[in-house]
């Protein structure tokens, strides 16, 4: 490169070239601030958290002693929320790379870093790191929430008990995945409506299809909320129910997760911006 | 430096960039001038890397621009203005801009401070005017303080007074030795700026020439006279192999001779002149007349005709 160019004031900072070059740390950065600097983040943060603790705590408030069965699982009723938390959280993934395309940022955004696999690893990581820490709150709200509720009965748990730590916490890595996943469909789809459908399709529609097939039939522990919710299970399932085990079962959503970004990745780099 | 080698580039069917190579060199404003749909716009993207030619290279200092080691201390380009984020301040969008490049927070200011933005750098950029827009996507661009500076249609929807800032802005960054490459379909607005002309139409070079060069292989001879016997100076000059454009009140416009062969054929016939003076074709006009040939030659091409190219309506 050249840099035999005059410089001078009042335009010219006089900025000193400095060594490497513009990489994954700034990128990182960067996109810290895009997250942080747009209120509908706090809005849609706050609304996951909401959304979330409110119909865990509607589940615990429900339950009551009885019929309950060897199964009932406490920590699993106070994080039920997670059903449409993960919608929540896959929507915002999506909107993580579609709002660049609407907005047409996405093309500011490579004029000033081309390079295309470091922008959107920086994207996953602080996306994913800001579903983490938000999906943390919600299931720990949900869960001590949750509890409080069914202790009036003498059904709730403790973080002691066997798994439940695993339960609440599995349930926040549950939702950065689903994150993910909708962050790889937007990716591949790139508009808002087609990534809200893939996402919906994909965690609601094929969870309520698989209810009508023979359990024998094993199809159902593939579908991604069953795979991925068996790890904020504490009192594993039936075995009858064919299912995947807490980790296993969460690998399997993680693997649906990798192959969308992996995917939306190859053909980001293909495509024109 | 821009170089720009064989560049093609086609969306579907329509050839939007045809085999286009040129250079924009330092110091000087180069205006990139062409219609609506010429390929400006998808030439200045390739440049970015933004779109991937079909064929051709485009180096930016000798590197394609994805290869540059801090891409924004090197171009600083306004290809959209609108292109950003409605729900984030001014300040914010330049720090995460910044950011990516590892340039210290205190430019962010520097650079408002150049557009004269300071007083709403905290406010959502949703509300901003166009002009507003405009400032700040130039302030983008100023950022990295680039060798090479790229605006596409700068002045587009800008009052006089914008117009004028960011003419006199261009003129300046030039002065600083940077490269700057600026698209315009007016050829007006690039009389008065630019150093260098590269015209495009239909995708393929039309011409790459200094303004100068431009104007004088483009413009043909012309004389204005006026004179209270038009009828008889009309039919003298055509005779003589001028062809005649009349303005009225006796000013008639004689194109083909020159000055001192319309003053002798007056003279010779005891015609009085009170007005003489050779005048050139405007820029526009012989802009247009290039331009033209090139659109007139596709619009005899029955298949598309007329037609948009796709990019046209992606690239908003």
């Amino acid at each position: 490169m050249t840099t035999t160019v005059n410089r001078m004031t009042p335009i010219a900072g006089r900025l000193p070239q400095p060594a490497g070059k513009a990489g994954f740390a700034g990128t990182l950065r960067s996109e810290f601030t895009k997250i942080r600097s747009v209120r509908s983040t706090y809005w849609s943060l706050i609304i996951l958290i909401v959304v979330t603790v409110g119909v865990g705590a509607l589940a615990s408030a429900s339950s009551r002693p009885g019929n309950l069965g060897p199964h009932f699982d406490p920590a699993n009723i106070s994080l039920y929320g997670l059903v449409l938390g993960q919608l929540i959280i896959a929507v915002l993934g999506a909107l993580t790379i579609t709002s660049e395309y609407s907005t047409g940022m996405i093309r500011t955004s490579l004029a000033v870093m081309p390079r295309r696999g470091t922008v959107i690893a920086a994207k996953a990581v602080v996306f994913g790191a800001v579903a983490l820490v938000t999906g943390l709150m919600a299931c720990f709200a949900s869960f001590f929430l949750g509890q409080a509720l069914m202790s009036g009965h003498h059904i709730s748990t403790t973080l002691g008990q066997p798994d439940v730590l695993r339960a609440v916490i599995g349930g926040a890595l549950f939702l950065t995945a689903c994150g993910l996943l909708g962050f790889g469909l937007g990716l591949i789809l790139r508009h808002t409506a087609a990534a809200i459908s893939a996402v919906v399709g994909l965690l609601f529609v094929l969870f309520i299809l698989a209810l009508r097939l023979p359990s024998s039939w094993q199809v159902s522990k593939w579908v991604p909320l069953n795979a991925g919710g068996q790890i904020w299970q504490a009192v594993p399932s039936q075995p009858s129910a064919h299912m995947f085990s807490a980790w296993t079962g969460f690998g399997v959503l993680c693997g649906y997760a990798a192959i969308a970004i992996i995917g939306g990745l190859i053909l980001f780099r293909k495509r024109d911006a | 430096m821009i170089e720009v080698r064989n560049l093609t580039k086609r969306y579907g069917e329509t050839l939007a960039v045809d085999d286009l190579s040129f250079r924009v060199e330092p110091g000087k404003i180069t205006g990139f001038l062409g219609p609506n749909g010429a390929g400006k716009t998808t030439t200045m993207r390739m440049i970015l890397g933004l779109d991937r030619p079909a064929r051709g290279t485009v180096t930016v200092h000798g590197k394609a621009f994805d290869q540059l080691a801090w891409p924004m201390r090197e171009v600083g380009a306004l290809l959209d203005a609108r292109a950003i984020h409605g729900g984030r301040s001014a300040r914010s969008h330049l720090l995460c801009l910044a950011q990516a490049n590892n340039l210290p927070r205190r430019r962010v200011d520097e650079v408002l401070e150049i557009v004269g933005m300071q007083e709403v750098a905290g406010e959502r950029s949703k509300g901003f005017s166009l002009g507003m827009g405009q400032r700040l996507g130039i302030a983008a661009a100023l950022l990295g303080d680039p060798a090479v500076v790229m605006f596409d249609e700068p002045v587009n929807g800008l009052d006089p007074d914008g117009i004028l800032w960011i003419r006199n802005l261009m003129k300046a960054l030039a002065a600083e030795g940077r490269t700057v490459f600026v698209s315009s379909h007016l050829m007006s607005e690039m009389e008065n700026t630019a150093d260098r002309l590269i015209v495009i139409g239909r995708g393929k070079l039309i011409a790459d020439c200094t303004v100068t060069e431009f104007i004088a292989a483009h413009s043909r001879q012309q004389v204005r006279v006026r004179t209270p016997q038009p009828e008889l100076l009309a039919r003298l000059a055509v005779s003589a192999g001028g062809t005649i454009r009349d303005d009225g009140d006796g000013v008639m416009l004689v194109q083909g001779l020159g000055p001192s062969q319309v003053g002798d054929l007056a003279f010779e016939n005891g015609i009085r002149l009170h007005e003489l003076a050779p005048a050139h074709a405007s820029l526009e006009a012989a802009f247009m007349e290039l331009t033209a040939s090139s659109v007139q030659f596709h619009a005899s091409v029955p298949a598309d005709a007329g037609r948009t190219p796709a990019y046209a309506g992606k690239a908003t």
